[in-house]
């Protein structure tokens, strides 16, 4: 029973919290404000909701509420009236009490787990960013470990080469230690066989001993090769030897040195050769650049005679190893100055080429203007001359008066034929401006009854849909609005449809809407407006216009003719 | 050209007078000298035994004739016919004989290289030189025959004595700072004597005829070092042919390396004009050609014609890895040569089978001898200096 009225209870528990607040207000908008307290549940209670007046009503409240929750009613219908059963009250009250306080402890547990589910999602929430904390320190744990692996394998590949190379060392050494050894070996062994044969001749030598002397037999002695009679062994011949020698050993180192000195005499002759040039190379430039390097060719001049004397004085010193400082520190000096020299000039010409790009093509291109100007002065002053010379002959000719005007005539009859047409052209554009002028204000006039018909219509409308008024009055107004703003944008349509038309017109400008549907010289017909008329409320409606006059102002441009058509249209 | 008849020889003994008048050459026991034009026999001469050695003298009056078992050398005039003089060492062996420079001494260079004998020819005089050094170039003469530089070795010390070949006075005893002195070369100047160490050690030392030591260049350490050397004609370059295969060029004025010349298996230097031997055309055999018509037929008597084209670069020259494991390896340069106007040096790099190379005296052509080939190589007069990689196989 419980569980039933509970349930019921939970079911009808929106409906009831609705009446209630549906009686609710109907007790406050039927019956006057009544005092509110508050009780310590926070619930605003109403003290008095029983008064002696209403207490039929309240008992058959009571007990209808009562009913619905399951319990017995408080009191029942008898002859003399509504009667309370006090024992009926009283289950109710306890009943009620009951219920109240199964409340409660609902209440109760609920908090008791919204608590417990707020610490556990704190809780969760310090795990998480902890754990955070701890993938973020291990991420850079392993970017570090990361890194020493490379570094580490970079090592040891390093190690890996090093070790390479010690091994080819190692093998080198080896083969170098090899090939030693087998040519100690093979000497050995030559030295061992010698050694033995030594030994096998001293024996035989020993147990012959028949020495066999050396022998030398001759015929007859010949006489030496140059023919001379060789001579004792001498002091004198041992000093002859010493001095014959050292006499060739000087004559080897003095052809030498003879060779030396030629060698060095040449290398001189180019060395100051090449001074020379440098020299000259360098001095007709400084006199040419006079007025930057006046300073500098002062200073290089005499820097240049004391060269020159230099030269001189080398030319006599040739071996004399100041001479040759000298001139090897010339030589430097000139090449150091014929570098910059060309520096500068490559600077130079780059800078200058570029200036005299600018001045040297009016210079070279000048001639050719020149030529160019001439030719065209004589092409002017030829076509002048043969100018005058016609004027000469239309001046001299007076005589020919009707020639003349015939003349005249005939360049005039040209113009006038061509005004005539154009004339003929204008006209019959006007007429159809005139014919399309006379259509739009047709329309335009059918445009307003229509417009009149459709106020009524809408009027009527309107007030079908008043009369059939519903409960939902909320529904009303974006209807309301939706048929207002469509009339509006059916009004507009009727509007823009003249506008589009003036718009024909070469001397308007065009806006938004008319761009495509504008083809110059043709006039739309009146299917085009009704499409049009159909069209345009598809798209954006777009705000109510009180007044038509505002939406024709909008397109500022028409001419006050249309605006008076349409203010006809309108009145 | 013309092709004389075959002709037999032994030892690969056969030498032309150094006055070109003569041919001699050695069949056994025998010495038959030809005279060069008419190659027909002027002289024959037999020895004791067979002859392993055959040197003219240098006036072309004498021939020597040496026979190393018996320790005997024979010496034959051609001026007169029945003159002779036989030096015989006796116990003591003799293991190379050779003329001095003024054709009038013989140097007998004894066993195990106790001693050098210098007999003479003109007088009873007789002079020994003790402890030679058996090495690859033990004894030079200079140029003008006026000194003769000997390697010696004392108490485990390399030494140089220079020797007046005038009457063999000893002009300058010198120590050298060799490991283990392997060569001795004059200047053709005859001014500066280039001294090398063994293969171990690369140095190369040069001394003044005076004994002073001017100067020593040594390019690396520990590899195998100079394999041969070779002065310029002019004096004026010295070229040092090493196992790494490089041939360096030292300037006589300051005794440093003026430059570096590379043997690459890979040619690709774009001055270079590399020759390849293309075709060989096999003999044409016909038994019934008869010598006579051989030497009409004249060039195409050797039928193995081949030709040379010029290769376009890069070329890659055929190298044999030669063994390292073995001592004296064939890699670097083992022979070199200057052509006699100063501009081209020839050199032999690695294994391949030139025995010898020699110029020309007028240094337009190059003379290759293989062991079974030899081959003649023509120079267009250039401007460069070139160096002509060898690759005739």
């Amino acid at each position: 029973m419980p569980e039933s009225s509970l349930e019921i209870k939970d079911t009808s528990c929106s409906s009831s919290r609705y009446r209630m607040s549906s009686l609710r207000q109907y007790s406050q908008s039927s019956v006057l404000p009544l005092p509110m307290t508050r009780n310590p549940y926070n619930m605003p209670t109403i003290s008095a909701f029983c008064t002696e007046d209403n207490v039929s009503e309240c008992i058959s409240y009571i007990n209808r509420e009562v009913s619905s929750l399951g319990f017995p009613l408080l009191c029942t219908e008898s002859n003399n009236g509504p009667e309370l059963n006090l024992v009926d009250v009283l289950n109710n009250v306890y009943n009620l009490l009951q219920l109240h306080r199964r409340c409660l402890q609902t209440v109760e547990d609920i908090e008791v787990e919204q608590v417990k589910s707020n610490s556990n999602m704190d809780y969760l929430q310090l795990s998480n960013t902890r754990l955070k904390d701890q993938l973020e320190l291990s991420k850079r744990e392993n970017t570090g470990l990361l890194e020493r692996e490379r570094q580490l394998q970079l090592k040891v590949k390093s190690l890996h080469n090093c070790l390479k190379n010690e091994k080819e060392e190692v093998q080198k050494l080896q083969s170098i230690i090899a090939s030693r050894a087998t040519q100690y070996n093979h000497d050995m062994k030559r030295k061992e066989r010698e050694f033995g044969k030594l030994k096998e001749r001293l024996n035989q030598l020993l147990i012959d001993k028949k020495d066999k002397k050396q022998t030398f037999e001759v015929l007859n002695y010949v006489g030496r090769s140059d023919g001379k009679r060789s001579l004792w062994k001498t002091g004198k011949t041992e000093a002859r030897h010493e001095g014959e020698m050292y006499k060739t050993l000087l004559n080897d180192y003095d052809s030498r040195h003879k060779d030396l000195l030629m060698e060095n005499a040449e290398l001189k002759k180019v060395l100051q050769q090449m001074k020379r040039d440098m020299v000259t190379i360098l001095s007709p430039r400084k006199h040419s650049q006079s007025g930057e390097k006046h300073d500098d060719s002062l200073e290089q001049t005499s820097s240049e005679e004391d060269e020159v004397c230099d030269s001189s004085r080398e030319s006599l010193e040739l071996s004399c190893e100041h001479a040759r400082e000298q001139l090897t520190n010339s030589i430097r000096q000139q090449w150091r100055r014929l570098k910059s020299h060309v520096e500068r000039l490559d600077s130079q010409a780059s800078l200058v080429g570029e200036r005299a790009n600018m001045n040297a093509i009016p210079k070279e291109v000048h001639e050719q203007e020149m030529d160019r100007l001439k030719l065209e002065i004589q092409q002017y002053k030829d076509f002048i001359h043969t100018q005058q010379q016609l004027l000469q002959q239309q001046l001299n000719s007076p005589c020919d008066d009707e020639t003349a005007s015939l003349l005249n005539d005939c360049y005039m009859q040209e113009e006038k034929e061509r005004l005539k047409e154009d004339w003929k052209s204008f006209e019959e554009k006007r007429k159809n401006f005139e014919a399309e002028r006379r259509n739009f204000t047709e329309a335009a006039i059918r445009l307003s009854h229509e417009r009149k018909a459709f106020e009524e219509d809408r009027a009527t409308w309107l007030k079908h849909q008043f009369l059939n008024l519903t409960p939902f009055g909320d529904q009303m107004k974006p209807q309301m609005s939706k048929s207002q703003s469509a009339l509006s944008g059916w009004a507009e349509s009727k509007v823009r449809p003249v506008s589009t038309p003036a718009k024909l017109n070469k001397s308007l400008s065009h806006t938004a809407f008319s761009t495509s549907r504008a083809s110059p010289a043709k006039t739309p017909s009146t299917a085009d407006l009704y499409r049009t008329h159909r069209l345009i409320p598809e798209k954006s409606p777009s705000t109510i216009h009180p007044k038509q006059d505002s939406s024709i102002l909008r397109n500022g441009d028409i001419p006050a003719q249309l605006r008076h058509v349409n203010g006809g249209a309108n009145c | 050209m013309n092709f004389s008849e075959v002709f037999k020889q032994s030892n690969q003994l056969c030498r032309v007078s150094p006055d070109g008048k003569y041919l001699a050459t050695c069949v056994q026991y025998r010495l038959v000298v030809r005279d060069v034009n008419t190659l027909q026999i002027l002289h024959l001469y037999t020895c004791l035994d067979q002859i392993v050695h055959m040197e003219w003298s240098s006036d072309s009056l004498f021939i020597l004739c040496a026979m190393y078992k018996r320790g005997l050398v024979q010496v034959w005039s051609l001026e007169q016919p029945d003159w002779y003089c036989k030096i015989d060492e006796g116990s003591i062996g003799l293991v190379s004989s050779r003329w001095s420079p003024d054709g009038r001494h013989i140097l007998n260079t004894t066993e195990f290289h106790l001693r050098v004998t210098v007999w003479s020819l003109c007088t009873k005089a007789v002079s020994y030189i003790k402890y030679p050094k058996a090495c690859q170039k033990g004894i030079d003469f200079s140029r003008d025959g006026c000194y003769m530089a000997l390697a010696e070795r004392r108490d485990c010390r390399d030494y140089v004595s220079v020797f007046v070949c005038d009457d063999w006075h000893l002009l300058r005893h010198f120590e050298t700072e060799t490991q283990d002195l392997a060569g001795v070369e004059w200047s053709p100047n005859g001014c500066v004597l280039a001294v090398w160490d063994s293969c171990l050690e690369y140095k190369v030392l040069l001394y003044s005829l005076d004994g002073r030591l001017l100067s020593t260049f040594s390019a690396y350490e520990w590899s195998l070092g100079i394999k041969s050397l070779a002065w310029s004609p002019s004096s004026q370059f010295l070229a040092i042919g090493s196992y790494d295969g490089k041939v360096r060029i030292l300037n006589h004025i300051t005794w440093k390396k003026v430059t570096e010349f590379d043997h690459p298996a890979t040619i690709n230097n774009t001055k270079a004009v590399v020759y390849k031997e293309v075709e060989r055309k096999p003999v044409v055999g016909s038994a019934d050609l008869s010598i006579q018509h051989h030497i009409t037929m004249g060039s195409t008597l050797f039928n193995t014609q081949s030709k040379y084209e010029i290769c376009p670069l890069p070329v890659q020259v055929p190298v044999v890895k030669p063994d390292l494991d073995r001592a004296n390896p064939k890699v670097g340069v083992s022979s070199m040569a200057f052509s006699s106007d100063n501009r081209y040096l020839a050199t032999k790099n690695g294994g391949f089978q030139v025995q010898s190379v020699t110029w020309h005296c007028s240094g337009d052509s190059l003379i290759l001898l293989g062991k079974e080939q030899l081959c003649l190589c023509y120079m267009e007069v250039g401007e460069e200096e070139e160096e002509e990689d060898d690759d005739v196989k």
